[in-house]
């Protein structure tokens, strides 16, 4: 099947769900299946939802609102339970949340009582417990630095701006190092412009890190410009991956690069079929 | 110009924002658009105390016709006119012996006032004068082993005042040391919830009387063997308990009802129960504690009242009983002081919590 894939490179769009070796698979959601119990009788979300996430890939999300691609998230971040089959991170199967899968929530979710530094350092504290208190101020002023908020370390949450805010968000996230981090319509809440800003700088920040991505958004320029493959899931009730559209562009990528690329109306175009479908 | 902007600061903080207003019309501050504003937070409400008090002014001078009419009447029907001439005379002397007794005029009020200030300052001399003569004989008391002798003097206005909210933050304590843990473990545990919430519903609405008998009857044989005066220590937990209900239910609600983000966070970051409860719960329940502590205090200082007068321990409360009880001519007088004195430290009292509220939590909250 790998050699499938490599086959397909280039020659524009590969729809397949295909299988991957099981060295190369960070993350896999095996007959996925969610039921919430409702007095009208059991409502399924989710059935026999399977995808697989290679180690290092950016995979973006994208679906009807109410088809269930946020109950997907939580439960991969372990905060929904799972009703049938399976999810697992490196062959070995999640149970609960765990720092191993960093969540950013689409509201900042800071704790608005304690500085951008003590946010960060909530995560960087748990995870790296035999640090110094030195070593993990600097892991966590690396990161918000990294964000752009070197200016900002003794600030309360509560005083930033909404992007500012994400992006302590961000940085809480990527200080945690988890194996996969998970994106819940992190930009939806923000202007277009902050928007784009914060693109940038996640992908920026990705790219030197290299953490498995898993991002759901509504937009779907945001999914062509981050992703490496963009999942289409169907619409709810017992959603499924409906389609998978691989991006092939350069990365480091730009985003002037990426418009101006010939692919990208077709991959565009692909997309809005899909959800228009 | 730095100090009145920190003024200005405070006093908000303060939620006693007129002050500044106030400050600026002495100083000539005051800007043309500021004048709508003076008039509305200084002019209005100083109008509508002007009004309060010629309001009462005519209606205590109503009353006080009326009691004085019924009173000459009585006269003229039971011993004749001769002796209702006598007492209509006597009346309009302002002897104090044939006062009609009713509602006092803010005069009154006024004048009594001065008599309790004047009248403390007696006792205070007179207690001074005390210490100073027996200071030779406690000491030698105290180096024999014996107990010093103390003053057992009548209490001033003022002392009572002071063993007043003596009583009020002994209660307020002991609710807070009762409340908050006990809410903190109700809002985390829906099993313990289940368990006390019955509890709480019962015993919420009983009223200060029954909860100072309850205390009466457990002190008072817990304390059988202490020859001590009781009376302080029934009212301070009758207080407590009265008021502490408050507190318990908004620490609960705020512990429960701690945003669902937060609570993500601290799964994701796999918190342990100690941190997650000082570094996550506890923070984000704060402004609800702390609605209910200002609740609870105020509700400690009206029962205070109540309590005091049932327990008879000394205060506020068993001030106006037994002026109630005495009967003199100032004693109406009297009770509307401290009728006013008790709403204004309860109205201080209030801005006191709002200003620690403001210092501890994050969402600031704009005082009225």
């Amino acid at each position: 099947m790998t050699t499938n894939i490599l086959e397909n490179k280039g020659r524009g769009i590969i729809t397949d769900n295909g299988l991957f070796p099981s060295s190369e698979v960070m993350l896999d959601l095996k007959n996925l299946k969610k039921v919430y119990p409702t007095p009208k009788g059991d409502y399924v979300v989710l059935e026999g939802l399977n995808l697989q996430i290679r180690k290092e890939e950016f995979v973006t999300i994208i679906g009807h609102s109410g088809c269930g691609k946020t109950t997907m998230l939580s439960m991969i971040a372990g905060l929904n339970e799972i009703s049938g089959g399976y999810i697992s991170v490196l062959g070995k199967h999640i149970k609960g949340p765990g720092p191993d899968r960093g969540v950013i929530f689409q509201a900042p979710s800071l704790m608005p009582w304690m500085t951008s530094l003590q946010n960060v350092l909530l995560g960087v504290n748990q995870v790296f417990p035999h640090a110094t208190k030195a070593q993990r101020n600097d892991i966590a002023k690396y990161y918000l630095q990294k964000v752009g908020l070197e200016d900002a370390f003794d600030k309360k949450a509560s005083d930033l701006s909404q992007g500012m805010q994400q992006r302590v968000g961000i940085a809480r996230a990527f200080a945690i190092k988890p194996k996969v981090l998970l994106l819940d319509e992190p930009f939806g809440m923000l202007d277009s412009l902050t928007r784009g800003e914060l693109q940038d700088t996640l992908i920026e920040i990705w790219n030197k890190e290299k953490i498995t991505a898993v991002m759901i958004t509504h937009d779907v320029d945001e999914a062509i410009f981050l992703a490496d493959r963009v999942v289409m899931m169907t619409s709810g009730p017992k959603a499924k991956i409906g389609d998978v559209l691989n991006i092939d562009f350069e990365r480091p990528r730009t985003r002037k690069a990426v418009l101006e690329h010939n692919d990208y109306y077709t991959y565009r175009k692909h997309l809005i079929d899909f959800l228009e479908h | 110009m730095k100090q009145s902007i920190t003024l200005g600061k405070v006093t908000k903080f303060m939620g006693l924002g007129f002050l500044t207003t106030l400050k600026d019309l002495f100083t000539g501050k005051l800007e043309k658009e500021d004048f709508v504003k003076f008039l509305r937070k200084v002019v209005v409400p100083l109008a509508s105390i002007l009004l309060f008090i010629g309001i009462w002014h005519s209606g205590a001078k109503v009353l006080y016709n009326r009691e004085a009419d019924f009173k000459i009447e009585k006269a003229l029907a039971d011993q004749g006119p001769e002796a209702a001439e006598a007492l209509k005379a006597c009346i309009a002397s302002g002897d104090i012996s044939c006062q009609p007794n009713t509602l006092p005029a803010p005069s009154q009020v006024w004048e009594s006032y001065k008599s309790l200030l004047r009248d403390h300052n007696i006792i205070s001399a007179d207690k001074a004068a005390f210490k100073e003569k027996t200071a030779a004989l406690n000491a030698k008391r105290i180096a024999e082993g014996k107990e010093p002798i103390v003053y057992t003097g009548r209490p001033s206005f003022i002392d009572q005042i002071v063993m007043s909210l003596k009583t009020v933050f002994a209660g307020f304590l002991l609710a807070l040391i009762i409340a908050i843990p006990i809410g903190i473990l109700i809002g985390l545990s829906p099993t313990l919830k289940s368990a006390f919430n019955w509890f709480i519903q019962i015993f919420k609405p009983v009223s200060p009387v029954v909860w100072y008998l309850l205390v009466f009857m457990i002190v008072k044989t817990i304390l059988i063997d202490s020859s001590d005066d009781s009376s302080f220590t029934i009212s301070f937990i009758s207080v407590g308990l009265c008021s502490m209900w408050a507190t318990l239910v908004n620490t609960a609600m705020g512990v429960s009802s701690v945003d669902k983000d937060y609570i993500n966070v601290a799964k994701v970051l796999k918190l342990g129960p100690f941190q997650k409860v000082f570094k996550v719960i506890l923070p984000s329940s704060l402004p609800l504690i702390f609605t209910g502590l200002k609740i609870t205090l105020s509700v400690a200082w009206m029962v205070l009242i109540a309590i005091e007068l049932l327990a008879q321990s000394p205060g506020l409360g068993l001030f106006v009983w037994e002026e109630f009880q005495n009967g003199a001519n100032d004693s109406n007088s009297k009770i509307i002081v401290a009728m006013f004195v008790i709403g204004i430290i309860g109205f201080l009292l209030d801005r006191l919590m709002l200003t620690i509220q403001n210092a501890v939590s994050f969402n600031k909250n704009e005082g009225l």
